[in-house]
């Protein structure tokens, strides 16, 4: 026979005004199964808990109900309570008689009767309550970071630094992401390549890191701590122990194809590095190119390689490893927007991305840093910018702001003044979000200094004149129309996730939201986890980010996978599914519903070699939402901490008392 | 009338309270933990005053409220029964919120087909920031229940439902020793 104590806190005055405790700690002793029961001042308080656990050993206790505040507050205080006085921590309940009564009730004796309700209902649980136990599971401590932009980079080194491998996966040819397309970055002007270069550096000789490029991650299993992850290296054709990375094959090949570094604005080699300071320094063949491949003569590179080291007939390369936590950095790409046709992007040839801009003015860019229009490669006078191309704006189906585009607009104004001093630029926006530090001195600075012509208003159309683009639209501060005659129009086009987020957030059982932007755990408190433990969000897969906050987040995601590995193992949840297998009929209906994919049906070998089936539950994947609970036509899945048996009983404790 | 006291014993109680002008209705509110407690929690932090007719029991998901729960609520004489859960995509779970609904629609009907007029059943969504929203589900409902009157307790309970919730109180949690 169960043994309840009754703990009835009177919160200060902020249950005892509302609730009569004292009749409610009298009710309670009245509860079949109450051993004893008393009212305190304070139950959360060192006295107060020195009481529960005097009361444990004084009534020979077993079971504890404390009737308080609610137990998202002070669940786990009293579990350690109990704990400390040998009782298992999970033999505790709580009555929430102040979230749910007496804070939210005027009348007294009906906010007190629903109190005495409220113990009754834990009363009843209680008695039902059984010892639950964490079990310890093993840990990899080897960590997956996708994605090689500065996101993964930041969140490889950090692991590494702490210590543990770290696999860097990136299915282009070389670590560096975005921001190695970067010319100059706000509000700083530090050269991107100078300060990303040196961490890419770091990576490939960093021994806790492989880097893996050229390769995509394929299948996902397992939980963490213990994640099988299936990778494939796809075939790169030039063999990585042997290349020397001269650069002699191609500059030889005779393949060109529009440079998607470069924005489609430069052009590579059907053998090529996507730019100079790639990591590794290894070409890849673009095999939907190369003229061998295409059944045409060719083997140039082949001939002239001095290593030997050109492969045309490598295969992809599936591996499966091992690992105790995923860092996702998958970072975002820039809407399409010739697909709308809108401000003739796709059709004026010197309407140009944002992104293709800063390809424009890097040294290291298809023009060598040189500003020019694209259609007759003379430098413009006027440039109009655009912001919130796409962005804050419904019918393009990004309700959001992308955050970054009003910093690097004024940057491109800043940057093409002090290149030409006699240019002049306009940048039409809806508002200017300059919310960094060190950003609204920046814009000043570029509107003050640097004369760059701000119009509050929208564009409302842009076309071809002559050789100019007529840019039409509002000032809506001055309430007049503008018309100006520019010679080529950037826009700040929409961020967006991945084209295939989607598929790599099904594959790693991750949520997102209406975009496809991959959800964290808790807006506030949790911005770096995800719902399922062990994998963790980096960078603006997650949400657009600049720089600063990218690393920022990079770092955190890294802390936490440190902290993880810190254990020496893990510890389970022990509010989990069980499943009583000898009622088991192998339906399957709670393998189709739980959310987790954590109950599967097994082989059980029965008496004389027979053989029958019946599902289990991984202790490591079950989250514990008891979804298969219901589903459950037998009755024989159960959740530990709230069984059918416990939840009925509540309502039973109830009946018209 | 009554065969099974579990059944009838309490709602006679009521009737009688009913006529004196005493009778308040009672409403069992079952709520996950992730969303909607923690939206009552929020009621009470924020002192959003609501009438005190819910009891609340707590489960860790929606998805996890076996459509006998609202019935042992009836069978045992509330006068409506609350479920609410996280918002559709917001479920802490990912979709325990999704088979909740499918569910609970599906027992709406089932509790027609008893005797139990829908409106004694409500199954809503109340985030973790929408303590207003909790108090006035809780005053709607409980303004509707007190207009409907008492519950006069299902026609003639089903036979094989009453063995079932009965033994499923008795029965020891799966996986665990006796105590």
């Amino acid at each position: 026979m169960a043994r309840v104590g009754v703990f009835v806190c009177w919160c200060g005055s902020n249950i005892a005004r509302t609730v009569d405790v004292q009749r409610v700690a009298e009710e309670a002793g009245r509860i079949p199964g109450v051993v004893f029961a008393t009212d305190y001042k304070y139950m959360c308080s060192e006295p107060g808990q020195t009481m529960v656990r005097d009361a444990i050993r004084d009534h020979r206790l077993d079971r504890v109900v404390v009737a308080s505040c609610s137990p998202r507050l002070h669940e786990p205080t009293f579990q350690r309570c109990i704990s400390e006085a040998g009782l298992n921590p999970y033999m505790v309940e709580m009555a929430n008689i102040r979230e749910h009564c007496s804070w939210v009730h005027q009348d007294k004796d009906a906010a007190t009767e629903k109190a005495i309700d409220l113990v009754r209902m834990a009363v009843a649980k209680a008695r039902r309550d059984f010892p639950l136990f964490r079990n310890e599971i093993p840990i990899t401590k080897r960590a997956l970071v996708i994605g090689g932009g500065v996101a993964g980079i930041q969140a490889a080194l950090d692991i590494a630094d702490a210590g543990y491998p770290v696999t860097l996966v990136e299915r282009t040819p070389s670590i560096g992401g975005r921001m190695a397309q970067y010319d100059k970055t706000f509000p700083t002007l530090d050269c991107a390549a100078c300060i990303l270069t040196p961490k890419m550096v770091d990576c490939a000789s960093h021994p806790n890191i492989t880097i893996l490029t050229y390769a995509e991650v394929e299948e996902v299993t397992g939980f963490v701590g213990n994640f099988n992850i299936r990778i494939r290296k796809k075939a790169r054709g030039v063999d990585m122990e042997k290349c020397t990375g001269c650069g002699v094959c191609y500059s030889k090949c005779p393949v060109k194809v529009p440079n998607e570094f470069e924005e489609g604005m430069g052009e590579r080699r059907a053998i090529y590095v996507p730019f100079p300071q790639a990591v590794p320094n290894v070409p890849v063949i673009d095999r939907e190119h190369c003229r061998l491949n295409n059944d045409l003569k060719c083997g140039v590179c082949q001939k002239l390689c001095p290593t030997g080291a050109i492969a045309y007939d490598q295969q992809d390369e599936v591996v499966t490893e091992q690992f105790g936590a995923i860092v996702v950095a998958t970072g975002f790409r820039m809407w399409d927007h010739s697909q709308i046709g809108e401000y003739g992007y796709g059709s004026i040839p010197d309407v140009i991305s944002g992104l293709q801009f800063e390809r424009l003015m890097n040294a290291s860019g298809p023009t060598e840093g040189k500003i020019v229009r694209p259609s007759d490669h003379r430098p413009p006078k006027t440039v109009v910018f655009v912001a919130c191309v796409g962005s804050r704006s419904e019918n393009h189906g990004h309700e959001y702001c992308s955050k970054v585009c009003c910093m690097y607009t004024a940057k491109h104004a800043l940057l093409l003044k002090e290149k030409y001093p006699d240019t002049q630029s306009y940048v039409f926006y809806m508002d200017i979000r300059a919310n960094g530090k060190g950003y609204e001195e920046f814009v000043r600075r570029t509107i003050e200094e640097y004369g760059a012509n701000y119009i509050r208003g929208r564009v409302s159309r842009i076309y071809r004149h002559g050789d100019k683009v007529v840019v039409k639209g509002a000032d809506t501060l001055l309430g007049r129309p503008v018309e100006i005659e520019a010679d080529m129009v950037v826009l700040a086009t929409a961020m967006e996730p991945q084209e295939d987020a989607k598929d790599l957030a099904r594959k790693l059982g991750i949520s997102t939201d209406q975009h496809n932007w991959f959800s964290e755990a808790h807006p506030k408190l949790k911005p770096v986890e995800v719902l399922s433990s062990g994998i963790f969000l980096a960078g603006a897969c997650q949400y657009p980010k600049d720089i600063p906050d990218t690393v920022a987040q990079a770092s955190g995601a890294a802390s936490k996978v440190a902290g993880l590995f810190s254990k020496p193992h893990l510890l389970s949840e022990p509010m989990i599914a069980s499943v009583r297998e000898e009622d088991c009929a192998a339906c399957g209906q709670c393998v189709q519903v739980c959310p987790f994919s954590a109950i599967e049906l097994v082989e059980l070998n029965g008496k004389n070699g027979a053989s029958r089936r019946a599902a289990r539950v991984n202790e490591g994947l079950c989250h514990g939402c008891g979804t298969c609970v219901a589903g459950c036509r037998g009755s024989c899945i159960d959740l530990r901490g709230f069984t059918n048996a416990q939840v009925l009983s509540e309502i039973d404790a109830l009946a018209l008392a | 009338m009554a065969e099974t006291p579990e059944v009838f014993e309490g709602a006679e109680t009521m009737n009688g309270q009913a006529a004196e002008g005493t009778w308040e209705p009672k409403i069992l509110g079952i709520l996950c933990n992730w969303c909607s407690y923690a939206g009552a929690d929020l009621a009470g932090s924020a002192r959003l005053q609501h009438p005190p007719n819910v009891r609340i029991v707590r489960v860790p998901c929606s998805g996890r409220v076996d459509p006998q729960f609202v019935l042992k609520g009836f069978l045992r004489g509330f006068d409506g029964v609350l479920v609410s859960g996280c918002h559709p995509g917001d479920c802490h779970y990912a979709k325990g919120n999704y088979y909740a609904r499918r569910r609970l629609t599906l027992l709406t009907r089932f509790l027609e087909t008893m005797g139990i007029p829908r409106e004694r059943f409500q199954f809503q969504w109340v985030s973790a920031s929408e303590g207003a929203r909790w108090a006035e589900s809780v005053r709607e409902m409980t303004e509707r229940i007190r207009k409907l009157g008492p519950f006069q307790g299902v026609g003639r309970p089903v036979p094989l439902l009453i063995p079932v919730v009965a033994r499923q109180a008795e029965t020891q949690p799966v996986g665990v020793e006796a105590q």
